[in-house]
């Protein structure tokens, strides 16, 4: 499989403080790649910088070969080449949601009204929100909102799509309807980085997993092996709280 | 009371309101035109123009009306420009507001959530494009009280133009009473034609607040 994500010595610092101390990892095409980890480790900070909304101190970014750079002008194109899925997922409220989906497409990617819109339609019923269409983000529910932000990255096209900590934010009912899109879009051979807390979820979404601690990759391995066979203490202690068998 | 008196003072004073709103409504309107302009840079954090729009903002948020009026009114024959009265009450309630606009405007661009600014770049959208299309939407909602407010301030404000010899409602009432020392009855005119001017304002206002929050935010 080719790589079409390269990260190679990877810092970031606020100040003197130390987020992600040479980070380096690949992503193949159509590869899953979640990454797990304590509160404060920089998960979300290392998505952050993977689209250029963090600046990075050292270290590189390649997106198929091409630098992804803050300071570059051509981020923005580069920008519609990897999606991202927030947390508080982040629709825009004055619009409606097939406004919101269809927004960027038109006016950065200057595609045709109809057209757009049409594949909109398509994603939307995919993802059991057709009839929400012409509401408003605020009279839909957590997981119903979460969704349709994965259908507005989607509809970039993107090549790689990060979602950092997507369920978060949802009331455990909620998780579940927005997890089995992940799901469907890993089934088609979508590349996705994805961050999470959700460990079962990781494990069936995962190729591979990475365990990230104090701005360090810790451990990464293939997903079975990671859960099965856990080569550091830390990571092991760490997989340990979410089971609750020894209870 | 003496209704007479009323009837025959009537015409004085719409014609001093008349003069109130006509120079109030024009310097709202550059306060406006100064106020976006203004915020436009701070935002933008234009380099240079910026610390300039800072500094004026504090100039005249920091010194009452009736110092910058008289400073334009007084001040600028000195340096052989001569202003009639008029402009000088337009310019100087249009600089006046010009500065709590601008602070207005700012406060409703600051409120919207980073994580806006976020997403929409993330959708690869232009700093130009994020501002039009995703910003300046809700900002809007977001500043209509502060605008409201300072609308209503400001046609308040007019009331020193008679300082500068202008014939707005208060010089009127002032003259009035001194002259024919019926000081209830211009009183209580002056008051009647300020609340004439004011409430429509106010609750109209009040109603493009709801709506505008209505329409964007949906509560």
């Amino acid at each position: 499989m080719d790589e079409i994500l390269r990260v190679s010595h990877l810092q970031k610092k606020y100040d003197d403080f130390t987020v992600l101390d040479d980070v380096n990892f690949t992503v193949k095409k159509g590869e899953v790649v979640v990454i797990v980890g304590p509160s404060g480790c920089g998960k979300s900070t290392l998505l952050r910088c993977l689209n250029g909304l963090e600046e990075i101190q050292e270290g590189s970014v390649l997106l198929d070969g091409a630098v992804v750079n803050p300071n570059k002008k051509d981020l923005c194109k580069t920008r519609e080449r990897i999606g991202m899925v927030f947390q508080s997922y982040d629709l825009f409220p004055h619009k409606t949601i097939l406004q919101n989906v269809t927004l960027a497409p038109i006016l950065v990617k200057k595609r045709k009204k109809e057209e757009v819109c049409q594949e909109a339609l398509a994603l939307l019923k995919r993802v059991g929100l057709l009839s929400k269409k012409d509401q408003y983000p605020r009279q839909l529910s957590g997981g119903q909102k979460q969704r349709v932000a994965i259908v507005r990255a989607l509809m970039m096209q993107p090549e790689v799509l990060l979602l950092d900590e997507i369920t978060a934010s949802l009331d455990p009912e909620m998780v579940r309807e927005v997890l089995d899109v992940v799901l469907s879009l890993a089934k088609e051979g979508r590349t996705m980085l994805i961050v999470t807390h959700e460990m079962q979820f990781a494990r069936a979404v995962a190729d591979r997993m990475i365990f990230l601690e104090g701005g360090k990759i810790v451990e990464e391995d293939e997903t079975k092996s990671f859960f099965e066979h856990p080569k550091t203490d830390r990571l092991k202690q760490f997989l340990q709280t979410f089971t609750y068998e020894d209870l | 009371m003496n209704h007479t008196v009323i009837t025959e003072y009537l015409p004085l004073y719409k014609d001093a309101f008349l003069l109130t709103i006509r120079i109030g409504w024009m310097g709202i309107l550059l306060s406006v035109v100064i106020g976006m302009v203004g915020c436009f840079i701070t935002h933008f954090k234009i380099p240079v123009v910026n610390t300039l729009v800072k500094g004026y903002v504090e100039l005249f948020r920091n010194t009452p009306l009736l110092v910058q009026l008289f400073f334009i009114y007084f001040g600028l024959p000195k340096i052989g420009i001569n202003v009639p009265a008029e402009i000088c009450g337009i310019v100087g309630l249009g600089l006046l507001g010009g500065s709590y606009m601008a602070e207005g405007f700012r406060s409703g661009l600051e409120a919207v959530a980073k994580v806006q600014t976020e997403s929409a770049l993330a959708l690869g959208m232009t700093r130009l494009q994020l501002f039009t299309h995703v910003i300046l939407p809700q900002a809007f909602a977001m500043s209509m009280p502060a605008f409201v407010a300072n609308i209503i301030f400001l046609l308040k404000e007019t009331s020193v133009f008679s300082a500068i010899s202008l014939m707005d409602l208060m010089f009127t009432a002032k003259d009035l009473i001194g002259l024919y020392y019926n000081t209830t009855e211009c009183l209580v005119l002056l008051v009647v034609f300020y609340l004439v001017m004011l409430l429509p304002v106010s609750l109209l206002g009040s109603f493009l607040e709801k709506k505008a929050r209505l329409s964007v935010f949906g509560a």
